[in-house]
């Protein structure tokens, strides 16, 4: 079974746990500018938003690439990104529609969500359930069960 | 081994900024934050300067767990000397910007001197310089931090600013970062404002990388989230409802000081409380509470943001203010609500607002105005003072007032002396509910024995949150007490100040306290710093922090008379509620607690006391 990462963006709290243990996992270090998951704070509304790479079955970015260096992980469905190949041409950022895959000065890389072989630490950290890994064909499972609650609060109240 | 290892030096005077090595010895003896902060500040300053001279300094500091993965780790401390009180201030702050100075590789920042025109503070990691702040002075915090953003077309710097309250030098300024966060209490804005200091604005891409042990690290920081995730106020509570779950319980148990302290109980505690704030308003059908909001690494989430209806009288036309903003929290809903009389929500989100949005400390413009709503009902203040009438219980009076204080213009000058000045002046200086010139919190010290005591022997003036005897007084944390007895508080007062100081200064927020003991937080120093860091170290670091911010007090001249509660605490029984007919017992607790401290019975540090802290 294929999982996915899965964003309930009504769930999170800002708390930027997602954003530290990306960059640990991935470079053994707290730092929210490493992360390749980022939060945004919209003030006017009250909203936090996790945002990160959505793992495109057509990815457009493994497609752009002019050297193969973004390749599929049969195992997690991830687009990976092979940094001994990258040769930090950036284009890869421009085909992106999401903007989710982007380039390390450091490295002379490019960085992008590669599920953690399977299991993401940002899921793991999250304390609220708002980023959470699950059935890649049943992402919409919890929000189903919660209309469906709905509805069967209504029959019973009719 | 999770300092970053150095501090930036900021000579306003001269306009240079230059790095220095941490002192680890002073490190391992008081940890980080308020302790260390402390420490740099009593060794470098004269106690008996004056707070807003040039001679003071203002420093800004992170913790060891602050910028990792330790749940609430993202706090950072301002120490200096406070113009409320002229004791140590030392005000603790959330939200993103600690984190980011750490980021930046930066444990603290020391400020010294005065600028001779408004600057700003710019760090880019290694980089720091001082810049000219002509762009945002006169400007608000919510003003500033966009400018600087814009400015340096960089939208993921943080800031640290002072309003125009600070510029104006009120004399309760607070500092706030990210909006809504603030250093709030003892004046520290206004210091900042006296040195022509606007902002410190960081960017911070380096990271914490150098744990001791990360893999223990990580278990033992994942462990204690589970501990807050279970426990009923850290896992339900403040993530439902926020502090302000305290506003209906504090009511009932007849402990809410209400109109200046004259009652213990709000009639209309329901209307300001959490449950209210979750309820849909007549007029527009929608709840005052927007969500809740975490600060950096905060697994816990009890902050508010809220919006206030559009068509209430204080915000009509003014579409600025029509957005989400912080709040309430229970403090400043008591502070602006109940300590007045007034039980208008959307006023109570208004004032906080504006104390937001101009760094006010809400709880000592909260008690101000209660004071002079009292002056004004006694008829030494009239309406044309004041610029309203202002009878306990008027909204149109308090928002008035924060507007007036926020802009330093009329008697908004003299709401900016804060409660001790003010009614000094006005001939009654019982009437100002203080201790060392700085306002009660939310908690009548009278019926809480314990938390009366905290508020006479705190360090910064009256304040809650250097001992919270509350969570075993009222929430029965760790054992309940009975909040009406005096014995045995002198001793539960002493062991939550110490641990209180050792939370502190690891860089994590007090809260994690209702769930966390020293058990839970050794482990977590010990693999981010060093094996030394035991529960029994902490706690000695701790009552180390505690007597070295008492001894800066003694040497700016305190003594036991500065550890007082006002007289109507003493001698005006409250007058309904489970603790009807109850009076402060200080008298009887604080001989006690200057005996449990090792101090004299002038409450000075004796040398065995002394020798025992390596003070």
């Amino acid at each position: 079974m294929q999982k996915s990462l899965h964003i309930n963006a009504d769930k999170c709290t800002g708390c930027l746990q997602c954003e530290m243990a990306c960059s640990f996992e991935n470079y053994g270090i707290f730092n929210t500018a490493q992360s390749r998951i980022k939060v945004f704070d919209f003030h006017h509304t009250g909203k936090k938003v996790p945002y990160t790479c959505t793992q495109c079955d057509e990815a457009w970015c493994l497609h752009a690439c002019p050297v193969e260096a973004i390749q599929i992980d049969a195992a997690s469905g991830a687009k990976v990104v092979r940094e001994d190949i990258c040769v930090g041409c950036k284009v890869c950022t421009i085909a992106c529609p999401f903007g989710t895959i982007n380039y390390v000065q450091e490295t002379g890389k490019v960085q992008k969500c590669d599920l953690c072989d399977g299991n993401p630490a940002c899921a793991d950290a999250c304390p609220t359930g708002a980023i959470t890994y699950v059935d890649a064909n049943w992402t919409g499972l919890d929000k189903m069960r919660e209309w469906a609650d709905k509805v069967g609060n209504q029959a019973a109240g009719a | 081994m999770a300092w970053a290892g150095k501090l930036l030096r900021v000579n306003l005077t001269t306009g240079t900024c230059k790095s220095e090595p941490l002192n680890m010895t002073w490190a391992k003896d008081y940890l980080g934050s308020r302790g260390l902060a402390t420490k740099y500040f009593t060794e470098e300053v004269d106690a008996k300067v004056d707070p807003l001279s040039v001679e003071n300094k203002i420093i800004w500091s992170t913790g060891p767990l602050t910028g990792t993965m330790a749940s609430t780790g993202g706090r950072f401390t301002v120490v200096t000397k406070g113009p409320l009180t002229g004791a140590i201030a030392c005000s603790n702050s959330g939200g993103y910007w600690g984190a980011e100075l750490k980021f930046a590789g930066w444990d603290m920042v020391i400020f010294e001197g005065k600028s001779p025109k408004p600057v700003y503070l710019y760090i880019q990691d290694d980089k720091a310089e001082l810049l000219d702040a002509d762009y945002i002075w006169g400007k608000t915090i919510w003003e500033t931090e966009p400018a600087i953003k814009t400015k340096h077309q960089d939208p993921l710097i943080r800031v640290s600013s002072i309003g125009r309250s600070g510029e104006n030098g009120v004399l309760y300024s607070a500092i706030v970062n990210d909006l809504h966060r603030a250093a709030g209490r003892s004046g520290v804005g206004a210091v900042m404002g006296s040195k022509n200091l606007k902002a410190i604005a960081v960017r911070g891409t380096k990271g914490v990388g150098n744990i001791k042990d990360p893999k223990a690290f990580m278990h033992a920081v994942k462990e204690a989230k589970k501990v807050l995730a279970g426990n009923a106020v850290t896992g339900q509570g403040l993530p439902t409802y926020g502090t302000q779950v305290l506003m209906n319980v504090i009511n009932e148990v007849g402990a809410l000081p209400t109109r200046n302290h004259q009652d213990v109980q709000f009639e209309s505690a329901k209307d300001i409380s959490a449950e209210a704030m979750a309820t849909p308003r007549a007029s527009d059908g929608k709840a005052h509470l927007v969500t809740n909001q975490a600060c950096f690494g905060c697994t816990i989430a009890c902050g508010r943001i809220s919006k206030i209806d559009e068509t209430h009288f204080t915000v009509q036309n003014r579409p600025q203010y029509w957005g989400a903003n912080g709040g309430l929290e229970y403090e400043a809903a008591w502070a602006l609500g109940a300590a007045n009389g007034v039980k208008d929500l959307e006023a109570l989100q208004f004032a906080n607002l504006i104390c937001n949005e101009d760094g006010i400390d809400p709880i000592t413009f909260g008690a101000t105005v209660g004071a002079v709503m009292e002056l004004y009902e006694m008829g030494v203040l009239t309406k044309e003072q004041i610029g309203i009438a202002a009878p306990f219980g008027s909204a149109e009076a308090l928002c008035h007032l924060v507007e007036i204080t926020a802009h330093s213009e009329g008697f908004g000058k003299e709401m900016g002396l804060g409660s001790k000045r003010l009614t000094e002046k006005y001939g009654h200086p019982d009437l100002s509910m203080s201790v060392k010139g700085q306002e009660f919190p939310a908690y009548d010290g009278r019926v809480i024995q314990g938390i009366g005591l905290g508020y006479a022997t705190s360090n910064r003036g009256a304040c809650h949150l250097r001992g919270y005897t509350i969570a075993s007084e009222i929430l029965g944390i760790p054992v309940k007490t009975e909040p009406t007895d005096t014995d045995g508080k002198p001793e539960l007062l002493k062991a939550f100040q110490d641990a209180t100081a050792a939370f502190d200064a690891a860089g994590i927020c007090v809260f994690t306290s209702f769930a966390w003991t020293l058990n839970d937080v050794a482990p977590q120093v010990q693999a981010a710093c060093g094996e030394e860091f035991t529960v029994e170290n902490l706690t000695l670091i701790g009552e180390r922090i505690w007597n070295m911010e008492k001894d800066f007090n003694l040497r700016a001249g305190f003594t036991r008379k500065d550890d007082m509660l006002p007289k109507r605490l003493m001698t005006e029984a409250a007058k309904t509620g489970p603790a009807k007919g109850v009076v402060s017992g200080l008298d009887k607790m604080l001989p006690i607690y200057y005996q449990v401290r090792g101090w004299d019975a002038e409450g000075n540090i004796k040398p065995e006391t002394r020798k025992r802290l390596g003070l």
